[in-house]
């Protein structure tokens, strides 16, 4: 993973510190024998099981069938909630149509709908990316809505005087002020995604990390289990490391990040 | 042509005849402004109660008055941002006069950049639809230098100084060329030293162009200093109508700057001799 900045070599191996110490100290337990290799395998043991699954190639096939599910449902439940937020944001009847069902729906837990589900489609990959997609759809709707309703009415004013379309209202005004808030309904979607991702996959699933890990409990192998939650954790970050970096491109004008990289040498 | 000489070609009626048949792009002049019984509430709130006004073409208007006294709304009116509730107003030489929507501008007490935006494009949006055309962003750096922001084209409006939006924002409004320019309390949230210099900017601007400009003020100094022409609105109604006719440029704090200042506040402030030089 990369360092969240150029203009900071040591911000960047800074915020390592932490976790590899953890792993550092989680080793010298474990050879130590503060901690039974059954609570929890040392790190070296987790790394050699990884290495095994590696050459079988099975590892690399349920992370791939893992991260297909997710982005599937990502794309589909984000778009949902990316186009009805604009579209609600944008006409007041619409939403007046629509919301209340929205918010009824929304209270629902994603997951207490785990039973139906798998009564719907069974354990096949739909049912998986149908959960998926219920939980990072209400995360971008509610937070593309804030950011349309949320733009300063001086500036539509201001677009209108200059004698904007509303295309070019759309383009030029609305929706890159509703951007940051939009990023905000990423980030928590991308969250919602492995969340409901883990759980899907340790319930009901024939591949994938999740997958893995119940098989692995299974046969007592812990080490593949913490191997399996590892995983999940690299993959959260390396997707909220995404979602960051898209940010900042994105987001380049806005000054909560020009102020990060001015005080970058500090 | 110097600028007295500008003055002085203004005074006659020729100038203004010649003028108001140009085309808006070559070189833009001002357009008369009329306005008859001009009527506006919001349900059972009256702001304005029937405004007769004539501004001749290129006339430098400020417009005074007590907060909630109806300038800001009659500026908004003007400029399209509202729909009148009785009478009617139009630019040019009456009513059927038709004029392209970028010859009228506005620019407001805050600066509303584009945030997303660099300094170049945020004047760009000024140029409306001529704004794909070839050369608008050879137009809208020439207007950025003109306000002495060139040099920061390519910063954010958030880098800025108030002063500095405020000056990008009066590129954006000019980049166009209009014929008449609106200001509603444009330069009401600087400090003391840059509203003198931006009140200077707006004056060079206006000699140039020669457009038709409309100031809603609440500083009567800051009136006397940049107007041809003074109009007090009290309830609604233009209560005091006053030519400025002190040569420029004008000395902030002269005696007759001073003077006139003064008289205005008085006819301010007290409300039993109002419409007495109307």
């Amino acid at each position: 993973m990369s360092a969240p900045s150029r203009a900071l070599p040591l911000g960047g191996l800074a915020q390592w510190v932490l976790p590899v110490g953890l792993i550092i100290a989680w080793e010298a337990a474990a050879r130590f024998g503060f901690m039974s290799s059954r609570v929890l395998p040392p790190p070296s043991a987790v790394v050699i099981a990884g290495w095994k699954l590696a050459l079988t190639g099975e590892l690399w096939v349920n992370i791939a069938v893992s991260f297909l599910r997710a982005v599937t449902g990502l794309a589909i439940g984000g778009t949902f909630g990316f186009v009805l937020g604009l579209v609600n944001g944008l006409s007041r009847n619409f939403e007046v149509a629509t919301d209340t069902l929205l918010q009824m729906v929304r209270n629902v837990p994603h997951l207490a709908l785990i039973p139906l589900v798998i009564l719907w489609f069974g354990i096949e990959e739909t049912a998986k990316i149908f959960l998926v997609v219920l939980g990072v759809f209400f995360p971008i709707y509610i937070n593309t809505l804030h950011g349309i309703k949320t733009i300063d009415p001086h500036l539509i004013e201001m677009g209108r005087t200059y004698g904007m379309t509303n295309r070019e209202l759309f383009w030029r005004v609305i929706l890159p002020g509703a951007l940051p808030s939009i990023f905000v309904g990423l980030r928590y979607a991308l969250g919602f995604m492995w969340l409901t991702l883990i759980v899907a996959e340790t319930i009901a699933a024939s591949s994938g990390i999740g997958y893995m890990a119940m098989q692995a409990r299974e046969f007592l192998l812990v080490d593949v289990v913490v191997l399996s939650i590892l995983i999940y954790a690299l993959l959260g970050k390396l997707a909220d490391s995404t979602a960051r970096l898209l940010e900042r491109v994105c987001l380049n004008w806005h000054p909560a990040y020009q102020s990060r990289q001015a005080c970058g040498r500090e | 042509m110097t600028a007295s000489a500008l003055d002085a070609a203004r005074a006659t009626p020729e100038y203004w005849s010649a003028a108001a048949r140009k085309d808006v792009a070559d070189p833009p002049s001002g357009l008369n402004v009329t306005i008859r019984k001009l009527e506006k509430s919001y349900g059972q709130n009256v702001v304005l109660k029937g405004v007769d006004l004539h501004i001749p073409a290129g006339q430098f208007v400020a417009i005074v008055g007590k907060s909630g006294c109806g300038k800001s709304t009659l500026l908004r009116l003007l400029v399209g941002l509202e729909k009148p509730s009785a009478g009617d107003f139009w630019y040019g030489t009456g009513p059927e006069d038709r004029h392209d929507e970028s010859a009228i501008r506005v620019m407001f007490q805050e600066p509303r950049l584009l945030p997303w935006a660099r300094v170049l494009p945020n004047v760009e949006v000024g140029l409306g639809r001529e704004r794909s055309l070839k050369g608008a962003r050879e137009r809208a750096l020439a207007t950025l230098h003109k306000v002495g922001l060139g040099d920061r084209r390519s910063e954010w409006p958030s880098v800025l100084s108030g002063g500095q939006k405020q000056r990008v924002a009066l590129a954006r409004a000019l980049v166009s060329r209009p014929r008449v320019l609106a200001f509603d309390e444009p330069l009401g949230a600087l400090d003391a030293l840059t509203r003198i210099s931006m009140q200077r900017l707006l004056e060079q601007v206006w000699r140039d162009q020669g457009f038709t400009a409309l100031l809603v003020t609440h500083d009567v100094a800051e009136a006397v200093t940049l107007a041809d022409r003074v109009l007090m609105i009290e309830d609604g109604r233009i209560t005091l109508d006053l030519r400025v006719d002190i040569p420029r440029p004008r000395q902030r704090g002269a005696a007759e700057v001073a003077a006139l200042e003064g008289r205005i506040l008085e006819a301010l402030f007290r409300n039993a001799r109002v419409g007495d030089d109307a």
